[in-house]
């Protein structure tokens, strides 16, 4: 692999031992116009294990895909519930029950003194949690993907678009499917392989 | 697309030129990261370790010696290091607000300014924390503020503004920086994409998480952002807050006020910007960035400025008539002596000039600012930006000294005169603060390059190329493309 230094992704693959084998087609567009009605056929078409990659959210992509909402609302609420319940339960414990201190004369488990404590526990639980939560359920970080087997892609975080269709999906067909993406005038489609140890 | 174009009857112009292509913003952003730094990076660079070491030595010596090595004394227990803290932690409060409260009100323009704030802001609260840190005298002792149980059986007070300080603060802390960070990840994928290197690959690899700009992740990432946005939003106005509660909440005239959260929030949003756009000035001549930081930016931010120091302006103006109004004689002696000292023989206060400097700094400096002229002028609006940074150290220094140095008892007045060591410990900060900024804006992305795309007309699917302006698919020679008539 040393000798491949200068060279990202493809050449320095090739040096692995074991099989090729087709992992999923790629197809690149040029505008967001174009990705996104493709997309809209491509889900059309029943697909399941295909993506949208893009360089930025595009405005109306996941209707364009037919996701559903994110959950990670959920998640955070959760969390900042607990944050709060923690905080209280944190202050009441230590100043109200552990040890009660009485100071300027108010109560040792006095609750309006907490306000501002609590508020800093819940947002500071629903924060991590929306992070780490986002991480989660998007299954990042990931070392490796076969997306990134095509150099093409290097620009999908620069200015082009991309629809992926995987193999592992039920409808994958080697040629039909070939046939769909090309229909949909992308500027390039390749059969993006990886190597099967 | 007559929704991409600019209403030209109220004056509304293009934000980034009309002409620029997603290539664009990438190449602008990224070669920062992969060019050879300019001289004048260096030349800061050497300056800002050379300040480092200041703060370093200055430590070292202070927790050799202790805290008896400042200018504090009674009846002026906090002096510069609570003024510092004050400062810098406001100083943080602009990036926030770029970065959160001008996101939920879809304040497109934020997009070329707010990673840059928000890196701002991180540093400025790792200035900040230093001082409450030093200043307990016994800093080994900083673990009593933590909710651990001490060798006394002892738990925090939670009934202390202090207490809530420190929650505070670390809250903001920790939620910024994962604000930043992720806002950082997309772009993190461009300079993985981009890299020429494998130790580029790999270091931009591992902090990209194997991002590759999935509309799946997209999704939850979206919400993730809003979700910080929205929790950033009261998350800063609380912090300064919960500062000013530090003297609100006591009984010194001068602190003991109600108007203190409100007149807090607003001075640290002013001088945050204040510091922005000084640093904004800078970077954008030495790496050329003036494409996608325009005038227009600036003369949006020197608005914000406008409008944030007229609102720190009413609050000065209401503090001092509510302390005549009150009737309360320790109060208006405060605003009358300590700080006005203006009587019948002219100046007859010990801290007037503090006072005066804040007034002439905070209030009148950025009334220049009704001129569209002088916001649109790179040295007006750099001269103002420093003054204004300097106005609002002034400030916290008027309400934090100013009100103890004279308080109940004639016997027990003093004055505060600072020693070398506040000096070099303020400065060092400076150090810190450069230090860590420099390294930022040439190794990381200092500009948000996947959102200012999405500011882009080419990122709404509706645009089609060739209507309006030219096609964006002609990324390869852009800047040579003959701009559109207007």
């Amino acid at each position: 692999m040393s000798e491949d230094e200068n060279t990202p992704d493809s050449p320095e693959d090739e040096a692995l031992d074991g099989e090729k084998a087709p992992a999923l087609y790629l197809a690149e567009f040029d505008t967001t116009h174009d990705v996104l009605h493709a997309a809209e056929k491509v889900r059309d078409a029943g697909f399941e294990k295909w993506d949208v990659h893009t360089p930025f959210p595009v405005h109306g992509m996941d209707a364009a895909m037919g996701l559903s909402d994110s959950k990670l609302g959920l998640l955070v609420f959760a969390a900042g519930a607990v944050g709060l319940v923690g905080g209280f339960a944190m202050m009441m414990g230590m100043n109200g029950i552990d040890y009660p201190i009485i100071i300027a004369g108010k109560p040792a488990e006095s609750l309006p003194s907490m306000i501002p404590i609590l508020f800093e526990t819940t947002v500071l639980l629903s924060g991590i949690t929306a992070v780490f939560g986002m991480l989660a359920l998007n299954g990042l970080p990931r070392h490796h993907h076969p997306v990134f087997y095509s150099t093409r892609f290097e620009r999908g975080s620069d200015d082009k678009f991309f629809i992926s269709i995987e193999v592992g999906d039920p409808k994958f067909d080697l040629e039909k499917t070939r046939e769909l993406l090309a229909s949909l005038h992308p500027t390039h489609l390749e059969l993006v392989e990886e190597t099967v140890p | 697309m007559s929704a991409h174009e600019p209403i030209a009857g109220i004056g509304e112009t293009h934000l980034l030129p009309p002409n620029m292509t997603f290539n664009d913003v990438t190449e602008a952003v990224a070669r920062v990261t992969e060019n050879k730094a300019p001289r004048g990076w260096w030349f800061l660079f050497i300056g800002a370790l050379l300040f480092l070491g200041v703060l370093n030595a200055a430590l070292g010596y202070l927790l050799a010696t202790g805290v008896g090595s400042w200018g504090n004394n009674s009846p002026v227990a906090w002096a510069w290091d609570i003024t510092n803290f004050v400062w810098w932690i406001g100083i943080g409060h602009a990036g926030t607000l770029i970065s959160a409260i001008l996101f939920l009100f879809r304040q497109k323009w934020r997009t070329s300014i707010n990673r840059f704030a928000e890196a701002m802001t991180i540093f400025a609260v790792m200035c900040a924390g230093i001082f409450p840190g030093i200043h307990t005298g016994r800093p080994w002792f900083d673990y009593y503020m933590f909710p651990l149980p001490n060798q006394m059986s002892l738990w925090p007070n939670f009934k202390s503004p202090l207490m809530w300080d420190i929650f505070a603060v670390s809250t903001y802390f920790t939620i910024s920086f994962l604000f930043w960070f992720t806002g950082l990840i997309p772009d993190m994928a461009t300079l993985r994409d981009r890299s020429k290197t494998r130790v580029r690959r790999m270091v931009y690899g591992a902090m990209a998480l194997g991002w590759r700009g999935s509309n799946r992740h997209w999704r939850n990432y979206e919400r993730a952002y809003l979700i910080l946005a929205a929790i950033s939003t009261p998350l800063v106005l609380s912090v300064h807050s919960i500062v000013s509660f530090d003297f609100a909440t006591s009984v010194l005239p001068g602190w003991h006020t109600t108007i203190f959260p409100p007149y807090f929030v607003a001075g640290a949003v002013f001088s945050g910007f204040a510091l922005v756009l000084t640093l904004l000035v800078i970077t954008r001549q030495v790496f050329q960035m003036q494409e996608i930081v325009t005038i227009k930016h600036l003369d949006l931010m020197n608005k914000f400025m406008l409008g944030t120091g007229t609102l720190v302006g009413y609050a000065y103006a209401m503090e001092f008539f509510i302390a005549w109004y009150s009737g309360n004689p320790y109060e208006w002696h405060v605003f009358r002596f300590n700080r006005l000292a203006l009587t019948a023989e002219g100046f007859d206060g010990t801290m007037w000039w503090a006072y005066w400097a804040m007034i002439s700094c905070n209030v009148l400096v950025p009334q220049i600012f009704w001129f569209k002229r002088m916001r649109t002028s790179i040295p007006v609006m750099f001269v103002a930006s420093i003054l204004i940074n300097i106005g609002m150290w002034f400030e916290r220094f008027v309400i934090i000294v100013t009100s103890l140095h004279r308080d109940f008892l004639p016997s027990s007045w003093g004055y505060f005169s600072p020693t070398l060591m506040d000096i070099l410990l303020y400065l060092g900060t400076f150090g810190l603060f450069f230090t860590c900024f420099l390294l930022f804006i040439r190794w990381m992305p200092m500009i948000a390059i996947a959102e200012v795309k999405m500011a882009l007309p080419a990122a709404d699917p509706h645009w089609v190329p060739g209507h309006g302006d030219e096609g964006e698919d002609q990324d390869h020679a852009p800047a040579t493309e003959p701009a559109p008539a207007e």
